[in-house]
C-alpha cells in the first residue's frame, strides 16, 4: 500500500500512508485510537475505497471494489467482533459463501474434509467439523474464523486486536499459531494496543499517527517507550478550558470492582477520568454504577445511598449517564429533540400525569440554546442531526434532569472539532462553582483519547484488563505514562 | 420532502377520500347518505375499538395476536353473567375485566419470560380461544335481551342519541386513548420504548411496568370490543372473531403505525379501520363478491406499507 489517502467530509483520516508486508512476515500496526488503523485496514479489505494511493498484491495492481473481491484476491480480515453464524456447525461456517456443491446440493463430506484440512493446518485437529460453533469458546471461534480464511486460500491475514477477548493461555496458543502461519508463508498484519505482544509476535512494526506514518522498525530492538513516543508525537495544541474548581464533599464512591482494583471516590467540583483501552472494562464499570449491567461484586455509594439501583432510581438520586453508543442506546433517533432531551424527566412539563407540548418545547428550546444544538427546532427528529449535534442532545438530557453526577462514556467519540470544544467547555462549566447555593456537580469521564482526559480531568485512574488503578492527579501524568499503563506495561516506564 | 411530509400527515385520510370517492361513483350518491354513513360507523365499531389498544401496543413496538380470541371470551363471559340475572352493566364490566386479565397475563409473560410478543400472543390466541370454548361448553350461549343489545342498533330504530351508543363509546374512548398517547407520561414512555427500548431503559423508563400496563389496557379495549360484538350477535359465541386481530393490525398499519414501533396515531388508526369498512360495504353494495373485497383490502394494506417505506426513505434506513 502506497500513499493511501482517505477523507471523510472535512476530516482527513489517512494522509499518504505506506504499508508493506512480505510473505512469511508478521507486521504489527500500532497507533492510538483514531490514528487511522481501522480505516487503513478497511481499505485493504475492500470495505472502503481510498481517495488516493496505490495498492498491489504479489506485484499486480490490487483494487478491490468490495470485501468479496478482497477475499477472492486472498486478503482476509479477522475482526475483533467475530462474524460467525452461531447456530451452524464448524464446517458450515468454514465453507460459508463458497460451499462445495453439485447441482445446488451441498457436498457435506467435502465440506467436512476441507474444514478438517484447514484445522489441521492450524494445528488444531481436535476441533470437530460437526460441532456447533456456539459450543466453542471464544478462542475456538477465533480459530474457526482463521480456518475459514485459510480455506479460501488467503495470503494476507489481518488480525484486529485478536487477544483483547482471550485468556492468557489462549493468547499464547494464538501466537504459536501465527508463528506457524508465518512459516507457511502467509503475510500477517497484526493490530494491537498491547506493546509487549507486538514485540512477542511481530517481526516489524509500523506506527500510525493522525493518518500518517510516524515510524517503523524491527520489533525486536524497539522498546515500548520508543514506540509510544512515535504514537504520541509532539503534543497538539488543543485548548482545554479550566475554570477555578473547588473540590467538595464525596458524592460517588466505588470499591471492590474486580480483583485488585483500587477504590475510587468522586467529589463535587471535580472531573475524574478513567483511561484505558477498548475492552478494558471502563464502559462496563460505568454501566454497572448506573444499574444497566447486573453487578456481581463491589460496593457503590451515591451521596448517602448504598448499593445497586435501577437506572430509574439513579436518575432520582441525581446521577445521569451518557452512553458511548449514541445511535443504538443513547438516543431514540426516530423521536424529536424535545422527546429525547426530556425523556428521563417528564414531570413538571404539565399538570400531574400530563406532558404538554408547550412546556416540553419550551424546556427543549432552552437546552437547544444553552448547549448550542443546531437544529430546526424542538420537533425535529434527532436522526436528521449531525453526529456532534446528536451528542449534544444526549448530553442536554443530563442538563434537563439537572443531575449532580454525570457519568460520561466517550462523550466526544466520532464528533467534529467544534462540537468537541463545546462539550469540553460544558463539562468544565458543570463542575465549576455554580453559585446561588447550588452545590457543584461532579463528572466521571471515560475516554480513549488521552489528551482530552489530561486536559479536562483533575484526577485520572487507569483501567487495564478489568483492573481499575488508583486515581492520581492529572498534573502528575502525561500521555506516555497513560499509554504504557493502559497497555499493561507499567514496568517499562 | 414536501410531498413526503404531506403524506405522513395526510396519507391515510387521502386514501380514505380516494377509496370513498371511488365507491361513491360506483355505487351512486346514496353511498354517502346519512344512513349509509351510520352503517359504516356501526360496522367499524368493533375493529375500531380493538384497534385503539393495538395502536398503543404497536407504538411500543409490540404486537398482540390474541385480540380475536379475547373478544370471543368477552362475549361468552357477558352471556354467562347475564344468564345469572345479573345487571347488564355488571355483565359488561366482567366481560371487560376478563379480557383485561388476559392482557395482564400476556404482559407478565412478555416481560417475565423475555419472549417476543409475537410468540407469546400467538400462544395466548389459542389459549384464550380454548378457554372461551371451554367456558361455553363449545356452544353459543343464549342470553336474555337487555339494553346491551341496543348498543349498535341503528338510530333509525331508536338506538342512541343521534348516533348508536356504541359509536359514542368508540368516539369517547378514541379521544381518551389519543390523549393518553400524546399528552401523558405513560404515552410518551410507550413511544420511547417503541422507538428505542435501550434508550428508554437508560432514561429510567420502567419498561417492564409499561409493557404490562399496555397489554392490559389494550386487552380491556378488546373486551369492550367484545361488548359490542355481543350487542351485535346477542349471544355469547366462543367461535366469533377468528382472525379479527389481523383486521385490527391492518387498521393500525394503514393508519401510519409502524411495526418497528415509535409511531402511530389514534386518528390514523380510526381512518384505517373506516377505510377497510368502506371497502367492505362498497363492494357488497355494488354487488361485488367477497373475493373481490378481500383482494382490494389486501392491495390497500400492501400499498399502505409501500407508501410508508417510501416516506421513511427520506431518513435513509
Amino acid at each position: 500500500m502506497r500513499g493511501i489517502r482517505k477523507a471523510f467530509g472535512a476530516t482527513v483520516a489517512l494522509d499518504g500512508v505506506d504499508l508493506e508486508v512480505a510473505p512469511g512476515e508478521v507486521c504489527a500496526l500500532v497507533g492510538q485510537n483514531g490514528a487511522g488503523k481501522s480505516t487503513l485496514m478497511a481499505i485493504l479489505a475492500g470495505a472502503l475505497a481510498p481517495d488516493g494511493g496505490e495498492m498491489s498484491l504479489d506485484g499486480a495492481a490490487y483494487r478491490p471494489r468490495n470485501p468479496l473481491e478482497a477475499r477472492r484476491a486472498g486478503v482476509q480480515m479477522i475482526y475483533q467482533e467475530l462474524s460467525l453464524a452461531p447456530h451452524l456447525s464448524v464446517a458450515e461456517n468454514v465453507v460459508l459463501g463458497m460451499e462445495p456443491a453439485r447441482l445446488g446440493l451441498m457436498r457435506r463430506r467435502e465440506a467436512r474434509e476441507r474444514t478438517r484440512r484447514a484445522l489441521a493446518q492450524l494445528g488444531h485437529p481436535e476441533i470437530a467439523p460437526e460441532a456447533p460453533v456456539s459450543a466453542l469458546s471464544v478462542a475456538g471461534q477465533q480459530l474457526v474464523e482463521i480456518a475459514r480464511a485459510l480455506a479460501v486460500g488467503c495470503r494476507v491475514l489481518v488480525l484486529d486486536e485478536p487477544t483483547s477477548s482471550l485468556a492468557q493461555d489462549d493468547a499464547r496458543r494464538l501466537f504459536e499459531l501465527l508463528a506457524r502461519l508465518k512459516a507457511q508463508g502467509h503475510a500477517i498484519v497484526y493490530i494491537s494496543h498491547f506493546l509487549e505482544e507486538v514485540k512477542q509476535v511481530s517481526d516489524r512494526f509500523v506506527v500510525l499517527r493522525d493518518g500518517r506514518n510516524a515510524g517503523a522498525g524491527p520489533a525486536a530492538d524497539a522498546s515500548p517507550r520508543e514506540i509510544v513516543a512515535m504514537m504520541v508525537g509532539s503534543a497538539v495544541g488543543e485548548v482545554y478550558p479550566r475554570s477555578p474548581r473547588r473540590r467538595g464533599e464525596p458524592i460517588l464512591e466505588l470499591a471492590g470492582f474486580g480483583p485488585g482494583s483500587a477504590p475510587l471516590t468522586l467529589h463535587r467540583g471535580e472531573v475524574v477520568g478513567i483511561a484505558g483501552l477498548l475492552g478494558a472494562g471502563r464502559t462496563h464499570l460505568l454501566r454497572s454504577v448506573f444499574g444497566l449491567e447486573p453487578v456481581r461484586e463491589g460496593r457503590i455509594r451515591v451521596k448517602s445511598v448504598q448499593g445497586f439501583h435501577s437506572p430509574a432510581r439513579r436518575w432520582r438520586q441525581g446521577v445521569g449517564f451518557l452512553s458511548e453508543d449514541r445511535k443504538d442506546e443513547g438516543l431514540a433517533l426516530g423521536l424529536s429533540v424535545a422527546d429525547n432531551v426530556t425523556m428521563s424527566r417528564l414531570a413538571g412539563l404539565g399538570p400531574a400525569p400530563l406532558v404538554l407540548p408547550g412546556p416540553q418545547d419550551a424546556a427543549a428550546a432552552r437546552l437547544i440554546e444553552r448547549v448550542a444544538i443546531r437544529c430546526r427546532g424542538p420537533r425535529q427528529p434527532v436522526r436528521e442531526l449531525s453526529g456532534g449535534n446528536q451528542q449534544k442532545v444526549a448530553l442536554a438530557r443530563l442538563l434537563h434532569h439537572d443531575v449532580d453526577v454525570l457519568l460520561l462514556d466517550e462523550p466526544t467519540r466520532g464528533i467534529d472539532v467544534a462540537s468537541k470544544a463545546q462539550i469540553y467547555a460544558l463539562v468544565d462549566a458543570l463542575v465549576a462553582d455554580p453559585g446561588e447555593g447550588r452545590p457543584a456537580r461532579a463528572v466521571l469521564l471515560v475516554s480513549s483519547y488521552f489528551p482530552e482526559l489530561l486536559g479536562l480531568c483533575d484526577r485520572i485512574a487507569v483501567m487495564c484488563r478489568r483492573r481499575l488503578g488508583e486515581a492520581r492527579p492529572a498534573s502528575d501524568l502525561d500521555e506516555h505514562r497513560l499509554i504504557l499503563e493502559a497497555a499493561g506495561t507499567e514496568g517499562a516506564a | 420532502m414536501r410531498a413526503r411530509e404531506l403524506l405522513t400527515r395526510g396519507g391515510p385520510v387521502l386514501g380514505l377520500v380516494l377509496v370513498s370517492a371511488f365507491f361513491g361513483v360506483l355505487v351512486g350518491p346514496q353511498f354517502f347518505s346519512p344512513g349509509n354513513l351510520e352503517l359504516i360507523a356501526r360496522q367499524t365499531a368493533i375493529v375500531g375499538t380493538a384497534a385503539l389498544g393495538m395502536t398503543l401496543i404497536i407504538a411500543a413496538a409490540g404486537i398482540d395476536l390474541s385480540v380475536g380470541s379475547v373478544i370471543s371470551l368477552s362475549t361468552v363471559v357477558i352471556a354467562l353473567v347475564l344468564r345469572r340475572a345479573a345487571s347488564p352493566a355488571a355483565a359488561a364490566a366482567l366481560g371487560v375485566g376478563a379480557a383485561a386479565l388476559c392482557g395482564l397475563a400476556t404482559g407478565l409473560l412478555v416481560t417475565g419470560l423475555r419472549v417476543v410478543p409475537f410468540i407469546v400472543t400467538l400462544g395466548m390466541m389459542l389459549l384464550v380461544r380454548g378457554a372461551a370454548k371451554g367456558l361455553a361448553d363449545e356452544r353459543r350461549i343464549e342470553a336474555p335481551v337487555t339494553w346491551l343489545n341496543d348498543l349498535l342498533r341503528t338510530h333509525a330504530l331508536g338506538g342512541g342519541i343521534l348516533l348508536p351508543t356504541g359509536i359514542w363509546i368508540l368516539i369517547v374512548m378514541a379521544l381518551l386513548v389519543a390523549g393518553v398517547l400524546r399528552y401523558t407520561r405513560f404515552g410518551r414512555h410507550l413511544l420511547a420504548i417503541g422507538s428505542n427500548e435501550r434508550t428508554a431503559r437508560l432514561c429510567g423508563v420502567r419498561v417492564e411496568a409499561c409493557k404490562i400496563a399496555v397489554y392490559t389496557i389494550s386487552a380491556a379495549l378488546a373486551g369492550l370490543a367484545g361488548v359490542m360484538q355481543f350487542a351485535k350477535l346477542s349471544v355469547g359465541d366462543p367461535t366469533v372473531a377468528v382472525g379479527l386481530e389481523l383486521d385490527v393490525i391492518a387498521a393500525v398499519i394503514i393508519g401510519g403505525g409502524s411495526l418497528l414501533g415509535g409511531r402511530g396515531t389514534v386518528f390514523g388508526t380510526l381512518v384505517g379501520a373506516v377505510l377497510m369498512t368502506v371497502i367492505q360495504i362498497g363492494c357488497s353494495q355494488r354487488g361485488l363478491p367477497n373475493w373481490v373485497q378481500q383482494i382490494v383490502t389486501g392491495g390497500v394494506i400492501v400499498a399502505a406499507v409501500a407508501l410508508d417505506r417510501w416516506r421513511q426513505g427520506a431518513h435513509g434506513a
